[in-house]
């Protein structure tokens, strides 16, 4: 019946997001991480606590959930809304191999774009590959992992998945997840911080959850996400010319 | 040899009934599915092809259902009626692609076959967003084919095809049909299907109209009575010389004009300038009321 990864799928995959335009957005932000940490290196004494916010609370609130919400949204969202999936489908491909494969695929561009850049900046901060670098690179992975679970089940779930994704990032996680002590449970943000500051040990990070709990919760809401959108896919429907 | 066996199904979409109680059985060789637009043409084609479930009723091919069942696609192929294919692979890519889907064992020269009885293998190497609306419908045939499904499902096969390229369509699925495959295709056009469908199964609104080889169609849809209306310096006089004639059924007097109905078509156009003449009427307009296919259908649905 084949493994849960499937090649063509991800081949397919890889070029449609590279071959739209899309794709080079999402190479903006952690070019923009990049050089912000450059400009503040330049500017600040070194010992100062700009690496762990600024890498941190911007990079994990802003940059990582940015970034992963438009790779996340496009590897399987641009397939459904314009219909070319059906032809994916109607193959005996099985669905949870379809979604765990762009699930990986976005994964693994997230953690390139953005991992990535968070482990150089943290490098350019530190001047080598301190506590902090690792931890973020570490968080990034872990958040890369999450959202990319997340935003490919809302993807299937509904045609305005970035619209959603968007309300959940900025309202859920950067307002409501400051503000009320039980959003922070389902912020990805958070776990996220929280495996990262479990390694760089840095109060600016702000991170409010343990090790343990942002671990246990990421791996809830990951596989939660993934079977959801498994059993969505499952059922994919076709309008027909009356509706 | 497989049947496609449909019981009472239903679907609909909150009030809307899309489609209402159908039994049909689809055996092999090529049945048409004929209908207006928006008769449910396409919901029927989707609900077989597994990617609608049904509201009610049973659907199953060979003895499989349809339904959340991928394994089905070994045996089904699907030409859907959108546009929509990878833009970005070549047509060969696509093939090949959907070929390893299938785990086939040679994809490479699957996927060649297949492009070859499209014969779509000159511009196999261009990316599919430079072909025309034809050929991304050949090249969909193609991934359809490649894996030699015994069920093949297309919807409005014909749309976009210049009449070489539908003539080159038809060929083939008349072939595919003659071996023995079930292959349903839906249309609108009746003079599409008529020539290649050996069953017609007519939808309109939603139910299953009439059933039967296109000749019994044809006389179906012929043998009604015609109605026109007609215009003419003595709407009354007219009237009155018309029903005298065993070709016409009917006349009323409107406002819009003389409305007249009748049997046969070909008597009446011939006696109507005759009997006009004779009794010195002019005749300034006719038109016929009720040409449209959809009248067409909807006199079939009629008790």
């Amino acid at each position: 019946m084949g493994g849960a990864l499937n090649g063509v799928v991800a081949r397919i995959t890889l070029r449609a997001v590279f071959g739209r335009k899309r794709a080079l957005i999402f190479a903006i932000p952690p070019l923009i991480l990049i050089l912000v940490t450059l400009a503040l290196k330049a500017a600040h004494p070194p010992g100062a606590p700009w690496p762990g916010r600024v890498l941190g609370d911007f990079g994990f609130s802003v940059i990582l959930p940015l970034t992963a919400l438009i790779i996340g949204t496009s590897v399987l969202g641009a397939e459904i809304d314009d219909g070319s999936v059906i032809h994916l489908l109607a193959t005996p491909v099985r669905r949870s191999t379809v979604i765990v494969t762009k699930f990986a695929v976005g994964t693994a561009l997230t953690a390139a774009f953005v991992a990535l850049p968070e482990l150089i900046s943290g490098m350019i901060a530190d001047g080598g590959a301190g506590h902090l670098a690792v931890g973020l690179f570490v968080g990034a992975l872990a958040g890369s992992v999450i959202y990319n679970a997340v935003f490919v089940m809302l993807s299937v779930l509904t045609t305005r998945a970035i619209a959603f994704g968007l309300l959940y990032v900025l309202i859920w996680e950067a307002v409501l997840g400051n503000f009320v002590s039980g959003a922070r449970l389902l912020s990805i943000e958070q776990y996220s911080l929280g495996v990262a500051n479990s390694i760089a040990n840095d109060a600016a990070l702000n991170a409010r959850l343990t090790l343990s709990t942002a671990v246990i919760m990421g791996v809830i809401v990951t596989a939660a996400a993934l079977v959801l959108a498994t059993r969505r896919l499952a059922g994919f429907s076709l309008k027909g010319d009356v509706v | 040899m497989i049947t496609v066996e449909l019981r009472n199904v239903s679907r609909w979409y909150g009030n809307v009934v899309a489609v209402n109680d159908i039994t049909m059985t689809i055996g092999p060789g090529v049945t048409g599915l004929l209908g207006p637009n928006g008769a449910g043409k396409s919901t029927l084609l989707h609900l077989i092809a597994g990617f609608l479930e049904p509201s009610r009723g049973e659907l199953a091919i060979g003895d499989a259902a349809a339904w959340r069942n991928p394994e089905i696609y070994r045996t089904v192929g699907l030409v859907p009626e959108r546009d929509s294919v990878y833009e970005f692979l070549t047509g060969e890519e696509f093939v090949r692609a959907t070929a390893k889907l299938h785990k086939l064992a040679d994809p490479q020269a699957a996927a060649r076959r297949a492009i070859a009885i499209v014969d779509m293998a000159e511009a196999q190497d261009r990316k599919i967003s430079t072909y025309s609306k034809g050929m991304r419908q050949r090249i969909k045939v193609a991934a359809a084919l490649v894996h030699d499904p015994q069920v093949l499902l297309l919807d409005e096969p014909f749309n976009g095809m210049d009449p070489r390229q539908r003539l080159h369509m038809m060929d083939l699925l008349a072939k595919l049909g003659a071996e023995g495959r079930t292959i349903l295709l839906s249309s609108h056009i009746l003079e599409e299907v008529e020539q290649l469908a050996g069953t017609i199964q007519v939808i309109v609104a939603g139910r299953l109209a009439a059933s039967g080889d296109f000749r019994a169609i044809r006389r179906l849809m012929t043998s009604r009575p015609h109605v026109f209306l007609v215009r003419t310096s003595d709407d009354r006089l007219l009237g009155s010389a018309l029903i005298g004639s065993p070709a016409v059924t009917g006349v009323e007097l409107t406002r819009g004009g003389l409305q007249v109905r009748a049997s046969d078509y070909g008597t009446f156009s011939r006696e109507l300038a005759a009997i006009a003449r004779d009794r010195g009427i002019r005749l300034r307009e006719l038109l016929p009321e009720d040409e449209s296919l959809e009248s067409v259908f909807a006199y079939l649905v009629e008790p």
